[in-house]
């Protein structure tokens, strides 16, 4: 379609978009990406909230064993379960998908590729619906007799498989509806995503011109629709294990528990690197504009995205090594393992790399950006013990994993929501954070998540076992020593959450009462800086034209130190 | 070109309409799910897993009656994109309809086999190879049904000259459809090989 035609096109759009909506029209049943990003992002906060909750509740059993945990009760062995289990789901499925993918991918997508929306609003609302459903029926699943389901997030069968295991009847076959319907959500999603990506860009935005967050988002979803059919094959299958009598994994009937496993890891190995993109992406962003210099190795990055795109496929294994695996295929599984790490320490040092001889400006969202980069170091480092087979044998299902898996799941997924939303914030509500607060927050968050899982390492290597709700049973480990380590964690972890109010007030007071930002207030390149903040339905008032790539920071030869993508050579 | 919805939806980088990209995006995706069934499916009969002999009392021809019947729908839906292509539109709506009958077909046999099967006392309980049988046919013919019925509501559309390009986008979808079942059909219903 030629110019314009467009323009004629957004006149008559623009007219329809005058209409005065209700609430309901304007804000619940919104067909506009930036709404629905908006709901997707709070509804992932909320969950957040109640994953936080959870591994309070089941930290505070551990610290001071079989006492009455304030605001939660008595945490016996079955609740326990339901904790750790739904904790570790929500944290995935309901906070670091939809607000890293579908929250910021929807919001930043059309935006930053210059277009109103997104392809299909319509199949973009009905995702979002699709998403809300499954948090309802994973809420529900903890009202129903029996609990919620407490048989590891990674759901196992025959334990998952059989009520008379997991004495959840009723918990297990919500919990695995909600895991599905939360996957068809992210599937229609993702088809709009890359769809819009793929056809809707501004003329002039070539390939390389994409900013790297779009990108990733893009991978990520790419990732996510090649690597989750096998489970949702699973999971119909677990669902007829468990409701209808089949015994696809279950062995006394012929079934294999292990094949579940395979399909489980096939989908969960890409899905560590379907969340860690998108705050690549992310980071890449922040430090560009935050050290005003040009994206070291753009197409280097994005190379390393499709290597460990491809690599994230051939790994999954090496979650099962001590599954009975074949040990001649644990060495397979060991060395792609380990070959992975090399395109993402590329991508970290390519970042590195831009922060090198930067002016570097450390506002919050280039804190939270330093703070992904070193403590998802550590996270990565410690991985590579695990991926080693040998190693592996003593430290699977211990805590050195889940210190491990927290190093790099907190960085992606906490930290990262918070660099993106501090950064954004002024586009999203058209007003500024508050930045002493803002900061507070980053510090009060940043040193007790160092507190709270660099303890674990230590009892993990002391062999404290992951999934004992009380260690009082176990001499060995219920020594004063790892005792008090585990208070220690537990207190910072309690320190981290009271911070996180911090960010509740600062949140919504600046939403409401903070300064009026300015257009562009971190002077980016990116198109989304080039409408009003917050920008209107439609978005631009005009459609823009691109002449540039996305990080043109500090040119020779120009008066200002950056070249939004939209001016034209001569402006 | 309809002005409806936002100028995005109009836009055509790749130089392929979106409506077929996002068809595709969603085919690939739905390749995994199948793929993944077939290759747990493949998985436990190279193991030798008992009763998968069984694949012997399924019955073939009634498996090879369908495939010619789900084959022959392709054609018509090809043909109604041709004719929707020429701006014929009673055509259109005739091969949609064919096209329709053509799944009413396949599931009436579906049907025939089920109950039979399940009279002669054999369920999805039965072993690991028949909760297969079961889960992969049924999840197929869900397919079928749901590209029915979109079917059915395209055509009334067509016949309103209206969003013409949608016959060629179910007529993808269709073709996968057909191409799960020449999957489905030789490792379920032609005994073992």
């Amino acid at each position: 379609m030629g110019q314009q035609a467009e323009a004629i096109l957004h006149e008559t759009e623009a007219h329809d978009a005058h209409h005065e909506m209700s609430f309901w029209d304007k804000y619940i049943f919104s067909v506009d990406h930036k709404i629905i990003g908006f709901q997707y992002m709070f509804t992932g906060l909320i969950m957040a909230a109640i994953g936080g909750y959870f591994a309070y509740a089941f930290r505070m059993q551990l610290a001071w064993p079989g006492e009455e945990v304030p605001f939660y009760g008595l945490v016996d062995a079955a609740k326990y379960n339901m904790l750790v289990t739904n904790h570790g789901t929500i944290m995935i499925f309901w906070v670091a998908m939809p607000v890293l993918i579908a929250a910021f991918g929807n919001w930043l997508i059309p935006l930053m590729i210059g277009c109103d929306d997104m392809v299909f609003p319509r199949l973009n609302r009905l995702s979002y619906q699709i998403f809300l459903v499954s948090a309802l029926v994973l809420i529900l699943s903890f009202f129903v007799t029996g609990g919620g389901f407490g048989g590891a997030w990674t759901s196992y069968p025959p334990l998952s498989a059989v009520a008379a295991y997991n004495l959840t009847n009723w918990g297990a076959s919500l919990w695995l509806l909600a895991v599905f319907l939360e996957i068809v959500a992210f599937l229609l999603g993702g088809i709009n995503f890359v769809t819009t990506t793929m056809n809707a860009r501004a003329p002039g935005m070539g390939m390389m011109d994409i900013p790297i967050v779009v990108w990733m988002i893009n991978i990520a979803v790419i990732l996510f629709m090649a690597s989750v059919g096998p489970l949702v094959a699973g999971a119909v299958m677990l669902f007829f294990d468990q409701r209808l009598g089949t015994s696809f994994f279950i062995p006394s009937g012929g079934g294999d528990p292990l094949l579940w496993e395979h399909l489980f890891w096939f989908f969960g190995h890409p899905e560590v690197y379907v969340v860690l993109l998108p705050t690549m992406g992310i980071v890449a962003e922040i430090i560009t504009v935050f050290s005003r210099k040009k994206l070291f190795g753009y197409r280097t990055i994005l190379y390393t995205a499709f290597g460990t795109g491809g690599l994230s496929f051939i790994v999954w294994a090496h979650h099962q090594f001590v599954a009975g695996i074949d040990p001649r295929m644990a060495n397979v599984f060991v060395v792609t393992t380990i070959l992975i790490s090399i395109p993402i320490a590329e991508m970290l040092f390519s970042f590195i790399a831009t922060l090198y001889g930067g002016s570097i400006e450390f506002s919050t969202p280039m804190l939270w950006a330093l703070g992904f980069l070193v403590s998802f170091l550590i996270g990565g480092v410690t991985g590579i013990y695990l991926g080693a087979s040998a190693l592996d044998v003593y430290f699977h299902d211990s805590y050195f994993v889940i210190a491990h898996f927290h190093y790099t799941f907190f960085p992606i997924t906490i930290i990262g929501m918070f660099a993106a939303i501090t950064y954004w914030f002024p586009k999203m509500f058209g007003r500024m954070m508050d930045e002493t607060l803002n900061k507070i927050h980053f510090w009060g968050t940043f040193i007790p998540f160092n507190g709270l899982f660099l303890p674990l390492f230590l009892v993990g290597m002391a062999g404290q076992h992951r999934r004992i709700a009380d260690f009082t049973q176990y001499p060995d480990l219920a020594s004063p020593d790892l005792q008090s380590i585990r208070i220690f964690a537990t207190v910072s972890l309690v320190i981290l959450l009271l911070f996180q109010f911090v960010f509740i007030y600062n949140f919504f007071n600046s939403m409401f009462k903070g300064k009026k930002a300015p257009l562009n207030p971190w002077k980016a390149n990116t198109l989304e800086w080039t409408v009003s903040s917050p920008p209107p339905h439609g978005n631009f008032a005009e459609l823009p034209t691109i002449y540039r790539g996305p990080y043109e920071y500090s040119v020779p030869g120009r008066e200002e130190d950056y070249w939004p993508q939209h001016l034209a050579p001569n402006q | 070109m309809s002005l409806q919805g936002p100028i995005a939806t109009h836009r055509m980088r790749t130089g392929i309409p979106t409506g077929r990209l996002a068809v595709w995006w969603g085919l690939a995706s739905e390749i995994f799910i199948f793929g993944g069934l077939i290759m747990c499916f493949l998985l436990f009969k190279f193991n030798n897993a008992p009763g998968f002999e069984d694949a012997d009392m399924t019955s073939t021809a009634a498996g090879a009656f369908n495939t010619f019947v789900l084959l022959t729908s392709s054609l018509s839906i090809v043909l109604a994109h041709a004719a929707a292509e020429k701006g014929d539109i009673q055509a259109s709506f005739r091969y949609i309809w064919f096209t329709i009958g053509g799944g009413l077909v396949f599931l009436l046999v579906k049907t025939y086999e089920y109950s039979s099967k399940i009279y002669g006392g054999i369920t999805l309980t039965e072993n690991v190879f028949w909760s297969f049988y079961f889960t992969a046919t049924g999840l197929h013919a869900l397919h079928v049904i749901g590209g029915m019925v979109i079917m059915g509501m395209i055509s009334f559309d067509v016949r309103k000259n209206h969003n013409l390009q949608r016959v060629e986008l179910i007529g993808l979808y269709w073709h996968f459809v057909d191409i799960v079942w020449i999957f489905l059909f030789p490792i379920l219903y032609i005994a073992n090989f």
